[in-house]
């Protein structure tokens, strides 16, 4: 690589003809959108890891106190002040933060006194069940109707795939959940209520991968894998409903670019089946731009579920981090935001990347 | 539109080939837009139910018989009839009184993240789109790195710092929501800078910032303006999110997501007390999106179904 980064010029501008076509400049070309991705990956997570630095220096809350509690004599505040890095300048204090973050020490949770990341991994999964299950349900429904509707532009069910999407965009989802809940569960009894499991089923499967569903089958236990596929059909339907939405609504504006362009014409003209036409010219050019929907989609939900998760008892990250909210503690607070902020930008970051790698246009 | 002639030729002055006057024109434009706008029916609903907030926001007082505040334990839990049209709550108050008081929230929340908002967006995005160069490197990296922000999270974090509360709830979301508009400011601006009348103030001697405020800015304010519409409704969501979480405005306010919060635990016996304020937000938040599709639609024909 440093050969071929000797022979060309950095800026794609003064390079002669046959120079930009040879596999090495191209390839260097690649690798430089890598790296720029990269970087702007490390500067997201630094800027993350600043604002949540912030955050946990304007708390009116005395990390001191919090520890030493009220009635501490002055030497011992001023000893524990000092062993915590408060006297260092402040700059000194975040490199001491990020370099404790870049270790995997995100601090000890005051609710259940362990390490915070520790906490975090137990709770993941929980949310990832549920944002992959979602983001399914969202892609499985979502890209056919937007694709019906684009191909039926202005007809009745164009118009009912907008409605929905529509809906979906402006419904409380706290709301909805409480509301299904309300008429699933309890008026009509078809789904068991909140929470992962029944209670007698708790603890009846190792935790492997913290994936219930992956962790029954695992153990072979058909009852528990059930049981928790019946718990997870009301919030994964409602999570669903939200990416469907969003999908539904970006594949339909896709689509429409691609049936008015000139190839669609040619291909039709061709006499080429309608189906071949929509489904292997259109939606393969779509295709590419719905990576990053997608992408975006799960990032998306990964973060939206802490609503969805207090209204059906989910014991996943989104709880963790209200519960803690309550009980002020800052470092899980903390903590799950950098953990959920990292995936969220790693996700639509990698998204961005792969639609780069796939797509010659957008390079 | 004072000025009009009578009744009869106004849509002839309106509709006019060729405009008189700068006024005519300026009107011709509003009036054309308008038309556009009014004969999409779902854009049309939108704005009514924009306008019915902000009316029953306005006329609070007079719509409703209690202040919505006000315990009356003898009346609690009454189901929706004539005298309780959505029915009362745990501590006996109207629940339609409430949400008319509550519009007044809702209304001062996302007026207060827009007043925060368009500005720092406008600011940043004009200054770098027309000072280009490292300037732009910069303020654009820092717009990225907010862009790239999970936004709720965030919002919970910040607030749970500040402590809970409107204000602090706003803060929280407008700390989120600001980097959007300084990329579209940003878009808008660099076609301006080139555009023959900058040149034209230049030359004439306006200083940078006059040339930023009065001859940039101004002509980044639609697109600006549609998204901003379009971005009510997620405003209105995460607010009443955090409500509901207990982080944004606190009991006994009629915020509508704290309703939902506090109605909660009646909802198997008494669906009306979180229902009623939960349709609230539904119905509003789809007003804002059905309004925004339309301005956009006529403001910004080429953008359709972004």
């Amino acid at each position: 690589m440093a050969n071929a980064a000797a022979e060309l010029p950095g800026t794609p501008k003064g390079v002669p003809a046959e120079a930009a076509d040879s596999l090495a400049f191209r390839l260097w070309r690649r690798l430089r959108a890598v790296g720029g991705v990269l970087l702007s990956l490390a500067l997201t997570f630094l800027g993350l890891t600043f604002v949540t630095f912030i955050i946990g220096r304007v708390m009116p809350l005395d990390p001191v106190l919090a520890i030493v509690g009220d009635r501490a004599p002055q030497h011992v505040y001023d000893a524990v002040y000092q062993q915590l890095g408060l006297d260092q300048p402040i700059w000194v204090q975040y490199l001491r933060y990020l370099g404790g973050i870049l270790s995997g020490d995100l601090g000890t949770s005051v609710q259940t006194s362990r390490p915070v990341l520790d906490d975090l991994m137990r709770f993941f999964p929980a949310t990832i069940e549920l944002a992959t299950l979602a983001t399914l349900v969202g892609v499985v429904l979502g890209v056919p109707m937007g694709v019906l509707a684009a191909v039926h532009q202005g007809r009745l069910i164009d118009h009912c795939v907008r409605l929905v999407g529509l809906i979906g965009y402006s419904m409380p989802v706290f709301w909805l959940g409480m509301v299904a809940l309300l008429v699933f569960y309890a008026k009509l009894g078809w789904v068991p209520g909140p929470g992962r499991l029944a209670v007698f089923y708790e603890g009846m499967v190792p935790a492997v991968t913290g994936l219930l569903l992956v962790d029954s089958l695992l153990a072979g236990n058909m009852t528990v894998f059930w049981n928790a596929v019946d718990h997870l059909i009301l919030p994964v339907s409602i999570l669903g409903t939200f990416a469907l939405a969003y999908i539904a609504r970006m594949t339909r504006s896709f689509m429409l670019d691609q049936l008015r362009q000139e190839y669609i014409l040619t291909a039709r003209v061709k006499g080429l089946s309608e189906r071949a036409v929509i489904w292997r010219h259109a939606f393969g050019n779509v295709l590419v731009q719905l990576i990053t929907i997608i992408g975006l989609t799960y990032a998306s939900l990964l973060e939206g579920s802490v609503l969805t998760e207090t209204v059906f008892a989910w014991p996943g990250i989104g709880q963790y981090i209200t519960n803690a909210l309550f009980n002020s503690d800052m470092n899980a607070v903390l903590g799950g935001t950098i953990v959920v902020g990292t995936c969220f930008v790693g996700i639509n970051m990698l998204s961005d990347a792969l639609y780069r790698v796939v797509d010659p246009r957008a390079r | 539109m004072a000025s009009s002639p009578p009744v009869p030729s106004w849509r002839a002055w309106l509709l006019l080939d060729v405009p008189k006057s700068s006024f005519q024109a300026r009107c011709q434009r509003a009036y054309i837009g308008w038309l556009a706008f009014s004969s999409n029916p779902l854009a049309l609903t939108g704005f009514l139910i924009i306008l019915t907030l902000v009316l029953a926001a306005i006329f609070a007082p007079l719509i409703t018989a209690s202040d919505g505040l006000a315990p009356d334990l003898r009346n609690r839990l009454l189901p929706p009839s004539g005298e309780h049209w959505f029915g009362t709550d745990q501590l006996g108050r109207d629940i339609f009184d409430r949400i008319i008081w509550g519009a007044r929230i809702t209304l001062y929340i996302v007026g207060l993240v827009a007043i925060i908002v368009v500005p720092v967006g406008l600011v940043v995005g004009v200054v770098a789109g027309y000072m280009g160069g490292i300037v732009d490197q910069v303020l654009m990296r820092i717009t990225d790195i907010f862009l790239a922000f999970p936004r709720l999270i965030l919002a919970l974090a910040f607030v749970a710092a500040l402590g809970p509360g409107i204000e602090n709830a706003v803060l929280a979301i407008a700390l989120t929501t600001w980097s959007p508009y300084a990329r579209i400011a940003r878009a808008e601006a660099l076609t301006i800078r080139r555009s023959e009348y900058i040149m034209a103030a230049r030359t004439q001697g306006a200083s940078l910032a006059r040339i930023l405020v009065s001859h940039v800015a101004p002509m980044c304010l639609a697109s600006v303006i549609v998204r901003l519409t379009l971005d009510m409704a997620g405003i209105i969501l995460t607010a009443a999110g955090l409500g509901f979480l207990g982080l944004g405005a606190q009991p006994p306010s009629p915020e509508w997501g704290a309703m939902i919060s506090t109605g909660r635990q009646f909802i198997l016996d008494q669906w009306w007390v979180p229902t009623m304020p939960g349709l609230a937000i539904l119905i509003v938040s789809l007003g804002f999106n059905l309004l925004g599709d339309g301005l956009r639609d006529v403001l910004d024909p080429r953008g359709q179904e972004r």
